[in-house]
């Protein structure tokens, strides 16, 4: 069994959003990197338990960026993939992205691709939906369980209002939710054997750019909290009846 | 050319709510750009589609196949590009729901088109395709141009008003050809809530601050009362009091309604990240301190369970 886990690199959740270049790009400064949340405690982790269960399994880790990247591609690698393919090519869409996976995809034959559900940065829910295409293989989107059984995978994935469970052959490209997996701290074992595994460093595919962001923008500051008395609950429903509309 | 509307279809074979939305969106983009709004249904509907005209749409494509009863986003997408093609559209709008999110980035690949997922405006202008859309979990927008000649986009729940007029549609069937899904269904399991998560526009939410699931009963009380759906923290889904499926927050799902209701949840920034772009926020907490207040709109300092059901009084009051 061989996996390929997709990971990115996004700034830590409490970073300062802010922009540089007359807002069309964003600033980096002082902003610490980490592994996309999604793609971290669900993906990757759940690739892990797989491991786990069948010491015979492989997880390379996949992720499309400069080499500011290897920080976090290194600590994937201590949470317990086996080797690292970084894909030398930076600020690239969504569609530009999934084409170097595929691309990567291709050459090994990958029984699944496991993903996170989205970036917390460009929220965009695109590249898994995109590698799968482009590889034609079925897609499971906001996966919150999966379990295999041979070649067969029993999945389970967030509806509206609710989850269905699905089954699959493999191979497969999936995108993982929460549920998958709990959220796992490299241990000094990982750490030190991470410094020795495998990254490797390819050179991009020929890809077109399908969009680019013209600029950014933050939403307009809020005019601050209205309080309303613990014991004046009847004005907290007037404001919100006749002042904010929304009742 | 033709702007073609994804019509998303539930299980009791009626149009979603967050579809009306991009049927709305979709018909205000099509007379920007001057060509039809066409709307498309492939699965089975037990609804007048010709009423659907009312949003503003011409024509929808229906297609009856049996291959596409179930969803499965590798046959969906394949039906989609070949209704896109026969119908020339130059742009395809979905719903940046569950079903959107699966398939428009597989059609964006297959199409080589352009994709902006969860997008919350119109272009600004039809020549020059730049479209707002939501960053870094709430916290910013982007505007993204679509250099492609097809384009994509996903429109976020509750972020476009819909619009009702008196038209109606032509409804003309289309055929495909359908693949056998690789994907089999085993089962679905729907929570009973009357209001949908994602299509709410009113969302009561609790948090560890409720102290156990057997208190929940207040909340379920003020949901009712608001029409709203419910909703939950981080935490509360770690333990179990409630379905992961209600969890909002950055590893959540993350919702825009026009009412966000947060009772007992200190507002950690990545709960945050899951509901700031809801258009009124109220927080009620007994500590002054809580950092959501910081994001509210309006709040209350005190006990939830003193509270809460003296607000869900006062409500069914308002609505007599």
């Amino acid at each position: 069994m061989k996996i390929l886990v997709c990971i990115s690199k996004t700034p830590d959740t409490t970073a300062k959003i802010a922009f540089t270049d007359n807002n069309t790009k964003f600033d980096a400064a002082g902003v610490q990197w980490i592994i996309n949340p999604n793609d971290e405690y669900y993906a990757l982790v759940r690739a892990i338990e797989l491991k786990e269960a069948d010491p015979a399994t492989i997880i390379h880790l996949i992720n499309v960026g400069g080499a500011d990247s290897d920080a976090i591609i290194r600590k994937a690698l201590a949470l317990g993939g086996d080797e690292a393919i970084r894909v030398n090519a930076e600020n690239l869409d969504s569609f530009g992205i999934a084409t170097q996976i595929a691309q990567v995809a291709k050459e090994n034959n990958y029984d699944l691709i496991f993903l996170g559900k989205e970036t917390i940065d460009y929220n965009g829910s695109a590249v898994g939906g995109m590698v799968a295409e482009l590889l034609d293989l079925p897609y499971i989107s906001l996966a919150t369980k999966f379990e295999l059984n041979g070649t067969t995978a029993t999945v389970t994935r967030e509806i509206e209002g609710g989850e269905e469970v699905c089954e699959v052959s493999l191979p497969v490209v999936v995108s993982c939710n929460k549920g998958m997996a709990e959220q796992r701290i490299p241990n000094m074992r990982g750490i030190m054997a991470a410094r020795t595994k495998p990254l490797k460093v390819v050179e991009p595919a020929v890809s077109d750019a399908l969009t680019e962001v013209a600029a950014f923008s933050l939403p307009p500051a809020k005019a601050g909290v209205k309080l309303v008395d613990a014991d004046n609950v009847q004005e907290l429903v007037r404001l919100l009846h006749e002042e904010a509309k929304v009742i | 050319m033709s702007v073609l509307i994804f019509i998303d279809i539930n299980e009791e074979g009626a149009v979603k709510k967050t579809s009306l939305e991009v049927l709305t969106y979709g018909a205000r983009l099509a007379q920007q750009l001057g060509v039809p709004a066409e709307g498309l249904v492939l699965a089975p509907v037990k609804e007048d589609l010709a009423a659907l005209g009312k949003y503003g749409v011409q024509t929808i494509h229906q297609v009856q196949n049996e291959a596409l009863a179930h969803f499965d986003a590798q046959v969906y997408t394949k039906a989609i590009a070949q209704v896109a093609e026969k119908t020339g559209a130059t742009v395809i709008l979905f719903s940046n729901n569950t079903d959107g999110k699966a398939l428009a980035p597989r059609l964006s690949a297959r199409l080589k088109a352009g994709l902006v997922s969860g997008a919350v405006a119109l272009p600004e202008t039809a020549n020059d395709f730049v479209v707002r859309k939501s960053v870094f979990s709430g916290k910013a927008f982007a505007d993204v141009k679509i250099t492609t000649s097809i384009k994509i986009i996903t429109l976020n729940p509750n972020s476009f008003t819909i619009e009702a007029g008196a038209g109606t549609a032509t409804v003309a069937p289309a055929e495909v050809t359908a693949d056998l899904p690789k994907v089999k269904t085993v089962s679905v399991n729907r929570q009973s809530a009357e209001v949908p998560l994602a299509e709410a526009e009113r969302v009561v939410s609790g948090g560890r601050g409720m102290k156990g699931p057997e208190n929940w009963g207040i909340l379920e009380d003020l949901a009712k009362a608001l029409n709203a759906a419910l909703a939950c923290s981080r935490p509360v889904a770690d333990a179990h009091w409630r379905p992961h499926n209600e969890h909002v927050g950055q590893t959540g799902g993350a919702i825009a309604p026009n009412l966000y209701l947060a009772i007992g949840i200190s507002g950690a920034i990545q709960h945050l990240a899951g509901v700031n772009r809801s258009k009124v926020i109220v927080v009620i907490n007994k500590d002054p301190e809580a950092p959501f207040f910081k994001a509210a709109d309006y709040g209350i300092v005190g006990d939830l369970f003193e509270v809460v059901p003296k607000l869900t009084a006062a409500i069914k009051q308002l609505k007599g």
